[in-house]
Parts: structure tokens; sequence; C-alpha cells
């Protein structure tokens, strides 16, 4: 399919969930890429993980009463945040224990209530690998509203993030509230997984997380310009990832996830500086020219 | 000592006699873990002094300086910084931790890493003003990392990135300056800077409690020694302080004194101490 049917396609009435479904999924990366940074930057991979799990109970209380999947999921994965946060301020037991025990523990649970669910298997797939089929209008609204009260929290408590991520306890010698800093990271980092995972499921929405803030600080060591491209990677790999999706019939998690680590593979070989195609062509050369290398000298410096 | 007159100086509030102490550390024990790691600590620190903690790996220097920080709850005695309970007087101390607890592979610039300092006294939702830009600059100015305020932090040397964490505590201009192993791993040019810089700030009137390994250093440039092993076992001058018994039973031999060149020489820790620099010491 061409890109042109494409967009055709997303002006049809008839397929009116395909541009929800692109919105969502665009919303939903961009905020997870800039959340994202901080996971990054901080090493909280893992804790993505757990919270990404950790809603899916939720999510399976939430499919079982009926009742609404994003509350539902925001609950269970704050919930579990927050006894991360609490449990990890003991010193004895590393975070990552911690992490590993609660998300477990979460998923476990969540396995459980949805085997209760008749017909589960069905809806069971589509919370692990997302769909981009049954997204309700509502939704739509509710990504658009969580994007802008994440990024607005953000927005106003980053020079707190930034201290307490590069030194705790000078943070909180400093009188900084840590913990409740900690606290309200994990939460908008669950409240940009809940968002996120309608379109890409569970199992992938950490690859929105960390892959598009990955390849940004690849490319660069100012966080304000990671701030901007983490983003935009995630949300060009969302559109272009749905695109493909659409067009071959394939699982649109799994194809946003792919795009976005083609991105980071690129990043990691073109990166100014530090990427290795860059190397080996400035081994060549020691005082660079002004010029910009041409592909060509590459493929000859290769 | 000519420190401690003009720190009373430029402290300003006090009129006769010694001024209250900046920092007061009455009665304090810590426990961690279930082990007592300070019992009855009492310690002062006053305006201009420059003080160094000083005793064997596992002694508790560290501890002091988190229990004086608020970083660690006592479970006996108490803390005042200024007179008042810490908690509303944090601000008045800087914090100098040793290097390896900053985030060094965190993308931020020189001069955002020093401004990091002054984030809790901006308070919630304020930007850095002019006022902010003018504290780290001049902190920066004060450890010669002007030029490079705009590298980003994982670009420094070893001997750069401890002269950032001190500016960084500098950024608040600071009553009181703790500090963590300032010289683990610097070469002499940068200790003798960070050394100049510390004594620049007691003659201002800033007091300075830092831990330290390097014996002979903190013999030639502290204005006084405080042996901590689990409590305070001696309190004084250098050169009283390196007589005790406790200086013996804690590192087995004292370093040469009156040394000038100080840092990396003489520092071995069986240097015994000749008999006629013990008497220029105390003359």
């Amino acid at each position: 399919m061409s890109f042109a049917d494409f967009l055709a396609d997303l002006a049809n009435p008839d397929l009116a969930f395909l541009p929800r479904a692109l919105l969502v999924a665009v919303a939903s990366s961009v905020l997870c890429g800039i959340v994202g940074n901080f996971v990054v930057l901080r090493g909280m991979a893992f804790i993505g993980d757990a919270v990404s799990h950790a809603v899916f109970p939720g999510l399976a209380v939430a499919f079982v009463l009926q009742g609404n999947l994003i509350l539902g999921g925001a609950v269970a994965g704050v919930v579990t945040a927050l006894l991360i946060a609490v449990f990890t301020q003991h010193r004895r037991l590393r975070e990552d224990s911690v992490i590993g025990v609660f998300f477990a523990a979460a998923f476990a649970l969540g396995i459980v209530v949805v085997s209760r669910a008749p017909g589960y298997s069905g809806s069971l797939e589509s919370f692990l690998f997302g769909s981009i089929t049954g997204i309700p209008d509502e939704d739509v609204i509710t990504v658009a509203v969580g994007t802008v009260l994440v990024l607005g929290v953000l927005a106003a408590l980053h020079k707190e993030f930034v201290a307490v991520s590069i030194d705790r306890d000078m943070a909180r010698a400093s009188g900084l509230p840590v913990m409740w800093l900690d606290m309200a990271l994990y939460v908008l980092v669950t409240i940009a997984v809940v968002l996120s995972l309608q379109t890409i499921g569970t199992i992938l929405v950490l690859a929105l997380l960390i892959t598009p803030a990955a390849t940004a600080r690849l490319l660069t060591d100012s966080l304000g310009r990671m701030m901007l491209l983490a983003p935009l990677i995630g949300g060009g790999a969302a559109a272009v990832g749905l695109y493909v999706s659409w067009s071959w019939d394939l699982p649109v998690g799994g194809t946003i996830v792919l795009v976005a680590t083609g991105l980071f593979v690129a990043a990691w070989a073109a990166a100014p500086r530090h990427g290795i195609l860059w190397r080996l062509v400035h081994r060549k050369t020691p005082n660079p020219p002004d010029q910009v290398s041409e592909p060509a000298e590459l493929t000859k410096a290769a | 000592m000519s420190a401690l007159a003009s720190g009373n100086a430029a402290a300003g509030g006090c009129v006769l006699g010694p001024p209250a102490p900046l920092i007061k550390v009455a009665n304090l024990a810590v426990r961690l873990s279930g082990r007592e790691v300070l019992t009855d600590v009492d310690l002062q620190v006053r305006a201009g002094e420059l003080v160094g903690l000083v005793g064997p790996n596992g002694a508790g220097k560290t501890t002091l300086l988190r229990s004086i920080l608020g970083l660690v709850k006592p479970s006996k005695g108490y803390v005042h910084v200024s007179a008042a309970r810490i908690g509303r007087s944090r601000q008045r101390l800087g914090y100098v931790p040793q290097k390896h607890e900053f985030a060094w592979e965190f993308p931020i610039t020189v001069e955002d890493a020093v401004m990091t300092g002054r984030t809790a006294a901006l308070g919630w939702l304020r930007r850095p003003g002019l006022e902010d830009w003018r504290a780290v600059n001049a902190a920066l100015d004060r450890v010669q990392l002007a030029d490079l305020h705009h590298r980003t932090v994982g670009e420094l040397s070893g001997g750069q990135k401890q002269r950032v964490l001190v500016a960084r505590a500098l950024a608040l201009v600071p009553q009181g300056l703790l500090l963590d192993e300032p010289f683990t791993g610097l070469d002499i040019p940068t200790q003798q800077l960070l050394t100049g810089l510390f004594e620049e700030l007691t003659s201002e009137g800033t007091a300075i409690v830092m831990a330290t390994h390097d014996l002979a250093g903190a013999v030639a440039d502290c204005t006084r020694l405080c042996l901590v092993n689990r409590t305070v076992v001696a309190d004084g001058t250098p050169a009283d302080v390196v007589a005790t018994d406790g200086w013996m039973r804690a590192f087995g031999a004292q370093p040469s004194l009156g040394t000038h060149s100080r840092r990396g020489f003489g520092t071995g820790p069986n240097t015994v101490l000749p008999a006629e620099q013990t008497e220029m010491v105390g003359a």
C-alpha cells in the first residue's frame, strides 16, 4: 500500500478508528519519549518494565468488571510504583530486587484475575501486544488530557528532578523531598505507560520509554536537546510504525518498536563524535575539515 | 589564630568573646542497621575554623558528616546548625560528597550542575534569576572552572570534577562547608588549588569540616584536628592531637610535621615525627 492510500484510509469515515489510533499512538509515544529521558538517565529501565507489567492486574479487573481500562491500569500501576518507592528507601535491599518482587507479583495477580473472565485469551492478546482497533472516543480525550498533565508536571518539577537525578544525597541534604520526588516521577512514568498500553501492549511499551530517549542520548550531550529529540523520535516511530502495520497487516506494537529500534541502531552508527561511522571517518582525518562527510567517503573509509 | 579572628569579623553577629558555634553536635549517637556507629559525639565548629576529621576506615567520619547534614537520623543527642535545629537551616551548609556519589554520565553542563546546588533554595516553580547566575559564576571563578562552564560534566578530568562539586556547594554561599575526602585521587596542583581556596574561605569566616585520610595534609592545613573513632577521641590543634595516645592507637605512627610541601610528600604512615620539628610546630 502506498503512502497516499494510507492517507486516504485515514480520511475514510468508515475507518474512523484509524486516525484515532494514529493520534493515540503518536501522543503516547511523544509522552513516553519525554518521560523516558529520566528513565534512561537514572537507569530506571527496570522500573519502567515493572510499571508496565504492574498495570496488568488493573486492566484485568477493569476488563472483568467492564470498567474503564485506563483507569484500572492507572490505579494498579500507581499503587505498585508507590510500593516500590517506599520499599526502596530501605538500604538493605537493592532497588532491583524490590522491583522484581512487586512486578512479578502484580503480573501474576493479573493473570489469575483475567483467567476468571469468559473468553479471556483474545483480550489477553490485545493487552499484551496492543491493537489499533477498538480505541473508544473518550480514550482519545483521556490521552490528550493525560499528555498535557504529565508534561505540565514534568516541566514544573524539572530542576528538582535533575537535582535528584544527579546526586540524591546532596538533594536530600539541601532540603528537597527526595522520596516524594521519586514517587512523583514513578507516577508520571506509570501514567505515560498506561496511556500507551492500548496501542502497543504491556510487553512492548517499555520500548517506547527507553528506545527514543536512548537514541536521543546517543545523539546529544544536552538534556534540553534530548527533551526535544526523544519525543520527535518516538512520535515519528509511532506514525511510521502504524503505517507499516496498516499496509502489511502486521501487529502495530511490533512495527512501532522495530522502527524505533532501527532509529536507535542508526544513531549508534552515525552519531556525531561517538558514532562508529563518525569515528571511522575521522580516524583518517585527524583534523576534521568543515565539510560534512558524504556517504561515498564513508564507504571508502570503511 | 588569625583566621579565627577575621572569621569573627566576617561573621559579624557576635560581639564579645568566642562566637556561637555554627555547628553544634551534642551527645550524638547513631545506629546504622542495628550497630552503633557513633556514640557520645560532642563537637562544635565555629566560623573560620578548618576542622579535619581524621580516623581509620569505618571510624564513622562520613556518618558524622551525614548526621550534621541531616541525612542520618541520630538515635540520641542532636545536631544544631547556627543555633537552629537542622532541617530549617540546611541551606547554611554546603556539602561536597565523594566523587562517586554524583551521576557524571548525566548530560549536563558544568554551570548547570553547579546551579543544582541552588535548586532547593530557589523554591518550587522558580527559575534561576540573575542573582543565581552571579552566584554560580562566582563559585566557578573560585575553583577556576569559569573557562569550562559550557563543558559537559562527563568530559571533565577527576580534578575538574572535584572542583565542580566544590563549586556546587559554594553556589549557595554557605556559612559552613562539609567535605568528604576532597583530596582523594587528585594531583598536586589541584590539591594546592583547593587547599588555597579553603584557607581563603576560612579567612572570610566560612567554617569548614573535612573528613580526610591525608594525615600529613590535614596536619599541615587544618586549624584543628578531630580524631574520630566511633566517638571523638581527641580534639585540638594538630600538634596536640598528634601527640595523644589515641593517635598512636588509631594510626600506629605519627606523620611528619612542618613539611610545608605537604601533599604527596612524607605522608607514609610510618614516618616518625622528628624531635626538632615538633618543637618548631609547638613554638
